[in-house]
């Protein structure tokens, strides 16, 4: 998922500082309302390929910070089923990662500028990676719940108007939804074991319900921006909309699963067909995106190390190759 | 940064035998058989594939978008290529 980067300014977005003329643009806006797609050598507005590298790569970095949380648990998993499970789990998530920053790279950043930007706590990435796995269940909800918002952002995504973007798209939600199945799975367990499991699930839901509703970014009236994304077909729903989808769903499941969801005034609303729920708290969501969630320096050190842990190993490949192509010319 | 980028590939994969090779992707690698590898672990993670071929982007030569019309309007008069130009009367069989 992790497009909460759609929402923010585009600094010089009012400035034509391209000459790009009003028929360009036109023919470009025509060409979206058409729903041709857009490919990589296609002529396209700065801005939109700026809001696209913008998102592609948030996207990116998030489904690479992404692996940590679960990563956690890795070596302690339950079982060696569960080791297994978790560990294809989290390779997806660098597979992801991977057919994302290639799909950025057509609009025409390079890879170490992305990971350069990541590591310079330039670029961002999605705000739910910043909240710590404290119990085994937290693995089960973040399938359930942050896959599960995740697939809610992702599948209109596959109809996206850059092609490259909605190709990898349709690629990562064909492996997402096993992602929440095998989460909601694990909360299966737990629920169907004894009260310590079941409160374990329970407190999982309490940590991780708000982080994950705020996923879908801030409402719709302070989302400026995604108004330009909209008429681009980068985004089809609007955020507001995509979470009340994510509501109505989710709560039904944590029903089946016996759990209850920390919202005093969460109720159905029969008259309209959907869940009515609390205000979020815009604060915490603000505090987790300007870096002051409970876990943001910790996965950033982390990152940073594993990128300089592996320069050794970049380098010897390259020089590896050069070796062997300086053969073969000779 | 200091390092320098490793070559882009793009990636094709043959689903199953008797189909062709249908671009999936792309990645970085620093040869060709890190490529293939590569290409192996981000792309057929789940058996989508019996065969791989990966080539440098830079390999690549493409049409230009900016004269996607020119480029083909050669073949854009000549509808008598397609079998639905010709007038056949009814009751003429097999044909």
């Amino acid at each position: 998922m992790y497009t909460q980067g759609l929402d923010q300014a585009e600094k010089d977005e009012s400035k034509n500082e391209h000459q790009e003329t009003p028929e360009q643009l036109a023919a470009f806006q025509a060409r979206i309302d058409a729903e041709e797609k857009i490919e990589a050598k296609d002529w396209m507005p700065e801005a939109y390929r700026r809001t696209l590298i913008r998102q592609i790569s948030q996207h990116a970095h998030s489904e690479i910070i992404g692996m940590q949380p679960e990563g956690n648990w890795l070596t302690r998993a339950p079982s060696l089923k569960r080791k297994a499970i978790l560990l294809a789990k989290v390779q997806d998530e660098a597979g992801h990662g991977l057919y994302l920053y290639s799909a950025a790279e057509t609009l025409g950043v390079t890879r170490d500028q992305m990971v350069a930007d990541l590591l310079s706590g330039k670029a961002k990435y999605s705000s739910i990676f910043n909240y710590p796995t404290l119990t085994w269940a937290d693995i089960g909800a973040i399938g359930w719940l942050v896959d599960g918002a995740a697939i809610m952002n992702q599948i209109p995504l596959c109809r996206c108007s850059y092609g490259p973007y909605a190709r990898a798209m349709v690629r990562v939600c064909k492996e997402e939804s096993f992602h929440q199945r095998q989460g909601f799975e694990i909360m299966l367990t737990l629920c169907r074991g004894n009260d310590e499991q079941r409160a374990m699930a329970q407190d999982a839901l309490n940590r991780f319900w708000w982080p994950s509703l705020m996923m879908f970014g801030p409402n719709d009236t302070e989302s400026r921006h995604s108004a330009q994304s909209m008429a681009w077909k980068i985004k089809r729903f609007s955020n507001d909309e995509l979470r009340q989808k994510f509501v109505d769903v989710t709560v039904q499941q944590a029903d089946f699963l016996g759990l209850k969801v920390p919202d005093e005034k969460l109720e159905f609303d029969k008259e309209s067909g959907h869940y009515r729920f609390s205000e979020i708290d815009w604060q915490e969501f603000f505090d987790v995106v300007a870096g002051n969630g409970p876990c943001n320096k910790q996965r950033m050190q982390k990152r940073r190390k594993a990128h300089e842990d592996g320069a050794w190993v970049r380098a010897a490949a390259s020089a590896y190759a050069n070796k062997m192509a300086a053969k073969a010319a000779a | 940064m200091s390092e320098q980028e490793w070559p882009l590939y793009e990636v094709f994969i043959r689903s199953r035998g008797g189909l062709s090779h249908r671009h999936a992707g792309s990645l970085h690698a620093a040869d060709d058989q890190m490529a293939l590898n590569n290409a192996r672990d981000t792309y057929t993670r789940r058996s989508e594939g019996v065969s791989l071929w990966v080539v440098r982007s830079d390999r690549i030569v493409a049409s230009d978008p900016a004269e996607t019309s020119a480029f083909f309007s050669p073949a854009e008069d000549k509808i008598y290529r397609h079998p639905t130009f010709y007038d056949i009367p009814d009751g003429v069989e097999n044909l």
